[in-house]
């Protein structure tokens, strides 16, 4: 496939505010239980705008995907069946939920709803939606991938798996870097999952790699055009100029490219963040864990561009030859 | 319940692009219009097209074929193109079964053309909606065009009539009885999408000569061959009492 | 402008507002149109189902037709060459019609008075050389041709000089009866769609088709069998098939016998100046293009000569013997089994790359499917020599063959040879063979003769004789006191005998070298001679730009008139806006080339759909106004007054001599459009072609419709109707007496003209009464292991014939070409898929790109022809793919052959009939350097859009005439 920025982007700006979302979420409750200390409303609302901002950067980014951005309301309609639909509902959700946690928190809005005693109770009761919901569009983002199934190399429990843990990887990192200046105690917890995450997002990516590189394409030349023999070769794809079928789904680059972009994201995404991480926690640097949520970020537009170009569409097996 | 789609006959179609141009100038100037063309006159021309005329070479030399392939949208009875449409754009009609798209309510998310095995779709990069071969719905129930000729536009041009046109879940019509009769078959079969359009295989006819047919009594040679001169060499004719 | 429409309803729109008839051509196939139009714009261009050419169908070009309508590289005005600029630079200024008609009349006019060879017109593929031609001949210049001398000539001339007529337009393969055929070196046909349309029935009726052909692509793509040959070298398979059907006795006796010289006796006395002449036992009564009835046979039953067709004998066809007077004869059949002797299968075999058992099973396929699977139709008939017969018998195999064949120096006698292989298998206007298509059969050869003497051109004086014809022995040459050429192209000469079709490919070189003399001015109607249409295209462009030492141009003035602006208008001194098909009149007459079926004469016309673009007029227009402003006798009433208002009053009016009943047009003549074929001009004439499809077809009663060479009813009717003078048998030539007359001339053993010394072992050579095989003639003067490969061209179905490379839809198919190569082949050079790579020939080389195919015999390398294009031209972008990656093979190919013994500026071409010899060219290839720029080479400066051509689109969304809003730049 080719790789389109817009949803480059898209899916990995959404990933930080949704990962980020979680590490607030998470550390809040914890801090209900008394696991970790509990922080100002305000430490969880601008965390939760931080989140929020990320989410409209990836909306703002979506738009470019669209060729008629003004009509993308319609987009809701088919949640039935389609996993872009149910992603188009599942963004406002999820953008409404952590706005309202924000709010929540920004606001000191308490209620013992449970008879428990703790502040927190109303903005983790809609942050709690929020997960929900969260997860939900970690599934329907990745389902949109993993569900075409001639894309062997989406079709894949593995690609929902890597969104989510790549998402909340990049999210917790984040989370660590803002509490590393706004509250240094949650630092080791944020940092502990980051690394965490990102060595399981490690094991899982190259879980799909290790599976990618082994897939055996079902359609053939021969089962496109429907002719048995072991030498077909196509002479002329029917136009010289090239079409949206040569630009959209190929990527156009050499094979030694796409390996180096391989290797790029292996590195930038999993092992330099988890150092970097570790030293800024060690060192309690912020600055080296900002480096390092820069990093992975970087990282991962590399791991997305090449999850795309990975892709072999079977059409491509239409658009060989030039003549 | 009607299923209407083509039958492609590869063993006649000879690859002239016909279809691809009818269908062009059909559709360019009819309700799927227009179809962009970029560049029409400099380096790298392109443009919408619903059809296209590929050619394979199957086999090495001497033993080539070389195989003239259209393709247009397949009119899957399971087509993984419309679910995933997040609007309705994308549809598949009850009534005759043909995949249409809705242009207003196409946003342009080219999430369709990912579903689709067989590369049908093609984005208009002028409109941004996306588009393909829509059986020329907009000729086929026009009561204005005289009935034989309210076929698609690919169907009546096509020279070799490679093309055939009709109901595929009507057991007696023509294209019922060609995939039938023919061994029509679908493409890509392994994602079960059911395409509704048809191919038909490449037929060889062979003569068989046997070696006692080359020869027969009635030769012509044998009204040539008896004027000798009278052999002057001695024969047994001399010699037998 | 129409946005956003949806294609989910389909209510029915008001597309339909107006539907109008008329002919295509976007090739030269000539189909039925109907054009629906949208507020006065083209919103559709569909087959006419009523018609009987194409049945409703529409190929790729013909679908495309809008937007050669809307071409950016569009003429619209009459433009003169500025003054100062070179020729091919392409600057121009816009005149008025007046002043182009003011600078052609004072000029033509000047140089008829003087001397009208000095007016040269030579036009492309027009199909509209009945009134071109009748204007050269009534200018009085004798350098008139269409494209047919570098196009196909052998084709038409191979056959015509054997069987009466030839494929295409003139007759073809009857594949609604045939039960094998066999296609010989066609890609895409002149016939295309009924090709496309007889040969799909043909295979789903169960039909075997074979290919032979040294690439698989076009039809050959769906035959059954596909046999790969060397280029150059069908005559020796077609010499070997003939070799083992007669070795077989697999031929058609009692046809050959009845309908061909076969059994006619010829003298082989080799001291006789009768020698190779068949004996005659009477001096005809009458003399004309015909062959008398006055040969002999030999009778097996009494062992003695007879008149031929003495009713009840049975003659030899085999065998040696002596007339009374002692003159020692052969039939000429024995003749022709002992020229095939040598011609084994194993010798073909090592010239064509076609194992032996391929070549013994291919005649035996023929020959079997021929004698065994004979179709009976209860047709009577009865021949001209009164036999009645009470059916029609075919054997159903039938042949096709193109330019594969005939654009080789030895074609002629390849082609010969097919029809001699025709002929053998009984298929000769029968059902399931080889069909004429009216006004064919004609006489062999056919009546029409050029003058023969340089006497024949006078100023202000009509060409006594036509300007192009069918000679039919030395004395038919045109030609000087010396042997020497009286036309420009040499046709008609000693060089080029039978060039029945010109010799246009050499017109330039030879007026710019003054050989055999210069001339003022060149009209080059449709034919882009400084690009595709020429050998040698750059050598060509210099000549045409090229000046005396006193500066003045060698060709003094170059006349264009075409629609586009191609490559060949740069060079203009003045450019003639034509218009296109959709805004002018045509006739598709029975004076030229109609589109006749099998079953009768069919003329059509072109009916205007659209107003003529700018200030385009139509050619014939042109000429028409130029005729009446020159006074030729054929414009001009007996007062000396324009006689025809316009081109639509001429087709109406024009009658072949005053009352003739003949005109272009066949259809609804008469006072009341009663009559056909002959009858008074009809005012009305235009609108019942117009309210009938734009079509005349005539159906012959079935008992005309086969068997025509010989058939009494139909000979009859054809000559009441003036289409052909006689009713004479035309019976085949097996044994070519024509070409003898040439031979024994050269042999000193005639009373007339003679060949120069220089040139008479050339005629010896090559005017061999029966086919031979030789090597083509390029091959024998190049260095084979230097230039081991042979290079061919093919046109894609999507632009055969046609213009069409500034097509917005057809040019996103082809945009630009590669030279495609057998992977083993490649492989020998190190050179991989899309590499760019040289082919060198000994003229020239040319940088392109390669495309490995399985498809291609290793021998050859061959790329799509026309495709590419010189920057600029046509309109087209300066970086268009056209030019940059885009290449002509006309660069390696050159006009003149290497200095040989028959002199120093022989034509590339056929020694028999002038035919270019396009595929003769023998090439190498190699990688090109990797330093090397990625753009084909040679490349030529980019010439600016003409005054008056549409802005280029930068992008369209057409609707119906509506471009969006990318119009202009």
């Amino acid at each position: 496939m080719h790789p389109a920025f817009s949803v480059i982007f898209l899916t990995t700006l959404i990933g930080v505010g949704q990962g980020l979302f979680l590490a607030l979420f998470s550390s809040q409750a914890y801090s209900v239980v008394d696991v970790l200390p509990a922080q100002s409303g305000g430490f969880y609302a601008l965390g939760g705008l931080i989140a929020l901002i990320f989410l409209i950067g990836g909306l703002i980014a979506s738009f470019f995907h669209l060729g008629h951005p003004e009509r993308a309301w319609r987009a809701a309609a088919k949640w039935r069946t389609s996993w872009l639909s149910r992603e188009v509902i599942a963004l406002p959700l999820v953008m409404g939920s952590i706005s309202l946690y924000a709010l929540v928190n920004w606001l000191g809005l308490e209620a013992d709803i449970y008879g428990l005693g703790k502040t927190g109770q109303v903005a983790l009761s809609i942050g709690a939606l929020g997960v929900v919901a969260t997860i939900a569009l970690f599934v329907c983002t990745a389902m949109i991938y993993a569900a075409i199934k001639f894309l062997q190399e989406w079709a894949s429990p593995l690609t929902v798996v890597n969104y989510f843990l790549l998402g909340t990887a990049s999210g917790f990192g984040f989370a660590t870097a803002y509490a590393a200046v706004a509250a240094p105690a949650l630092t080791p917890f944020y940092g502990g999952w980051a690394i965490t995450l990102t060595v399981a997002g490690l094991f899982t990516r190259i879980a799909s790699l290790l599976r990618n590189a082994r897939i055996k394409q079902i359609s053939s030349v021969q089962t496109a055009i429907g002719v048995r023999h072991n030498k077909v070769r196509q002479g002329a794809m029917g136009m010289m100029g090239g079409s949206y079928n040569t630009r959209e789904y190929f990527h156009g680059r050499t094979a030694l490219f796409l390996k180096s972009v391989k290797w790029i994201f292996l590195v930038l995404t999993f092992p330099v963040p988890v150092l970097l991480l570790w030293a800024g926690l060690a060192q309690n640097s912020a600055g080296l864990l900002m480096l390092a949520v820069g990093v992975q970020y970087v990282g991962l537009l590399f791991e997305r561009w090449f999850f795309f170009a990975q892709a072999n569409h079977p059409q491509n097996l239409y658009y060989q030859v030039v003549g | 319940m009607t299923q209407l789609a083509l039958v492609i006959d590869l063993n006649v179609c000879v690859g002239c692009h016909a279809c691809v141009t009818s269908c062009k100038q059909w559709n360019t100037s009819g309700e799927a219009g227009p179809l962009f063309d970029d560049n029409p006159y400099g380096k790298d021309p392109t443009g919408t097209f619903f059809n296209r005329v590929q050619t394979y070479e199957v086999g090495t030399f001497p033993n080539t074929e070389t195989l003239h392939f259209p393709k247009s949208c397949l009119h899957c009875e399971d087509p993984p193109c419309v679910p995933v449409c997040p609007t309705g754009a994308s549809y598949k009609r009850k009534e005759d079964g043909i995949v249409l798209v809705d242009y207003d309510k196409c946003i342009g998310c080219k999430y369709c053309s990912w579903a689709c095995p067989y590369g049908a779709r093609e984005l208009d990069e002028k409109q941004q909606v996306m588009k393909k071969c829509t059986l020329c719905v907009d000729r086929i129930y026009d009561e204005t065009i005289p009935e034989d000729r309210r076929k698609p536009a690919c169907v009546i041009s096509c020279p070799t009539s490679a093309r055939l046109f009709g109901d595929v879940h009507d057991p007696e019509s023509d294209v019922s009885l060609a995939i039938r009769e023919s061994g029509g078959y679908q493409l890509m079969p392994e994602w079960g999408t059911k395409p509704a359009n048809h191919y038909l295989p490449r037929r060889k006819t062979k003569l068989r000569i046997h070696a006692d047919e080359l020869v027969r009594a009635d030769n012509p040679l044998g009204k040539e061959d008896i004027r000798h001169e009278t052999s002057k060499e001695s024969s047994l004719d001399d010699w037998l009492m | 402008m129409t946005q956003t429409l949806t294609a989910s309803k389909s209510e029915p729109a008001a597309l339909h507002e107006e539907v109008r008839t008329t002919t295509c051509y976007m090739c030269a196939c000539r189909c039925g149109i109907k054009v629906h139009l949208k507020n006065g714009e083209v919103r559709f261009i569909e087959g006419n189902i009523d018609h009987p050419l194409n049945q409703g169908v529409l190929c790729a070009k013909g679908s495309s037709g809008i937007m050669k309508q809307y071409s950016p590289a569009r003429l619209t005005r009459p433009l003169r060459r500025k003054a100062g600029a070179d020729r091919g630079v392409g600057e121009f200024e816009p005149i008025s019609w007046d002043e182009a008609f003011a600078i052609l009349e004072e000029r033509l006019g000047k140089i008829r008075a003087t001397d009208p060879k000095k007016f040269a017109l030579f036009t492309g593929r027009d199909q509209m050389q009945a009134l071109t031609g009748l204007f050269a001949r009534q200018f009085g210049t004798p350098n008139y041709a269409a494209h047919g001398g570098f196009c196909s000539v052998n084709m038409a001339a191979g056959l015509i000089y054997t069987i009466g007529g030839s494929f295409w337009e003139f007759g073809g393969p009857d594949l609604d009866r045939a039960k094998l055929f066999v296609m010989l070196g066609t890609a895409e046909d002149h016939h295309s769609n009924p090709m496309k349309i007889a040969l799909s029935k043909f295979k789903r009726d169960g039909g075997r088709f074979i290919s032979i052909n040294p690439v698989r692509t076009g039809y050959s793509a769906i035959a059954d069998e596909w046999i790969p040959i060397k280029p150059g070298t069908d005559g020796a398979l077609l010499l070997a098939l003939i070799h083992e059907i007669i070795k077989q006795g697999l031929y058609d006796r009692e046809f050959l016998v009845q309908y061909s010289n076969s059994a006619e006796l010829v003298n082989i006395d080799a001291k006789s100046h009768e020698e190779g002449m068949f004996v005659r036992f009477e001096v005809p009564p009458e003399e004309g293009c015909f062959d008398p009835q006055n040969k002999l046979w030999w009778d097996r039953e009494m062992d003695r000569p007879v008149g031929t067709h003495t009713p009840g004998v049975d003659p030899y066809l085999l065998g040696e013997f002596k007339l009374a007077d002692g003159t020692p004869v052969k039939p000429a059949f024995q003749l022709l089994a002992e020229r095939v002797e040598q011609y084994t299968p194993e010798w073909a075999a090592g010239i064509t790359g076609i194992p032996v058992e391929t070549i013994r099973r291919l005649a035996h396929e023929m020959g079997v499917t021929a004698r065994d699977q004979k179709i009976e139709l209860p047709i009577a008939w009865t021949d001209v020599w009164d036999n009645e017969h009470k059916t029609i018998t075919g054997n159903p195999v039938a042949f096709h063959a193109m330019r594969g064949l005939a654009a080789h120096s030895n074609g002629f006698h390849g082609i010969r040879a097919l029809g001699i292989l025709m002929s053998l298998l009984g298929t000769i206007d029968r059902p399931g063979g080889f069909r004429h298509k009216a006004p064919f059969p004609r006489p062999i050869p056919p009546c029409a003769k050029t003058p023969t003497t340089p006497e024949a051109v006078r100023p202000n004086t009509p060409l006594d004789g036509m300007p192009l014809g069918w000679p039919a022995d030395p004395d038919d040459l045109f030609v000087d006191d010396d042997g020497g050429p009286v036309r420009i192209d040499k046709a008609f000469s000693w060089e080029y005998p039978l060039s029945v079709h010109g010799l246009m490919h050499n017109v330039i070189t030879n007026a710019w070298r003054g050989d055999p003399y210069k001339i003022d001015t060149l009209l080059i109607f449709m034919a882009n001679m400084a690009w595709n249409s020429t050998m040698n295209a750059v050598e060509v462009r210099k000549m045409l730009n090229d000046k005396e030492e006193d500066g003045s141009y060698k060709i003094p003035f170059i006349v264009v008139a075409d629609a586009f602006q191609s490559e060949m208008t740069a060079f203009a001194d003045l450019i003639l806006p034509d218009t296109t098909y959709l805004e002018r009149h045509d006739a598709m007459s029975m004076l030229d080339r109609p589109i006749s079926e099998f079953d009768g004469p069919v003329d059509s016309v072109r009916i205007p759909v659209l107003p003529p673009t700018g200030e385009c007029k139509p050619f014939q227009e042109v000429l028409i106004e130029l005729g009446s402003r020159l006074k030729l006798p054929a414009f001009t009433t007996k007062e000396g007054n324009r006689k025809f208002r316009d081109y639509p009053d001429f087709i109406v009016n024009f009658e072949t001599a005053p009352g003739s009943g003949i005109g272009f047009l066949a259809g609804w003549r008469g006072k009341g459009g009663e009559k056909s074929m002959k009858g008074e001009p009809n005012p009305n004439q235009w609108q019942m072609y117009e309210q009938n499809n734009c079509v005349f077809q005539y159906h012959l009663p079935k008992s005309y419709q086969y068997m025509r060479n010989w058939n009494q009813g139909y000979l009859q009717w054809a000559q009441a109707h003036g289409m052909t003078r006689h009713s004479e048998p035309i019976n085949i030539h097996i044994y070519s007496e024509v070409l003898q007359k040439f031979r024994l001339a050269a042999q000193g053993k005639t009373d007339g003209r003679q060949p120069p010394a220089h040139l008479k072992k050339r005629i010896e050579t090559y005017f061999d009464p029966l086919p031979f095989y030789y090597e083509p003639l390029e091959a024998t003067l190049s260095d084979k292991h230097k230039y081991p490969l042979n290079a061919v061209t093919q046109r894609p179905m999507a632009m055969y014939h046609s213009w069409d490379s500034q097509n917005a839809w057809l040019r996103q198919i082809h945009a630009y070409n590669y030279l495609h190569i057998n992977p083993k082949t490649a492989a020998a050079q190190g050179i991989a898929d899309d590499d760019w790579i040289w082919i060198e020939s000994m003229h020239g080389k040319v940088r392109c790109m390669a495309r490995l195919s399985e498809a291609v015999e290793p021998g050859t390398v061959w790329t799509w022809n026309a495709i590419g294009k010189a920057a600029g031209a046509w309109n087209l972008d300066k970086d268009a793919n056209e030019s940059k990656q885009g290449f002509l093979l006309n660069h390696l190919i050159s006009e003149e052959l290497p200095r040989n013994e028959a002199g120093e500026h022989i034509s590339n071409s056929d020694p028999v009939t002038g035919q270019a010899a396009w595929y003769d060219v023998r090439v190498r290839i190699y990688k090109a350097g990797a330093d090397e720029p990625k753009e084909t080479w040679p490349q030529f400066t980019a010439v600016p859009a003409a005054p008056g051509t549409p802005g280029r689109r930068p992008w369209q969304n057409y609707v119906a005439g509506l471009f969006g809003k990318g119009e202009g730049k």
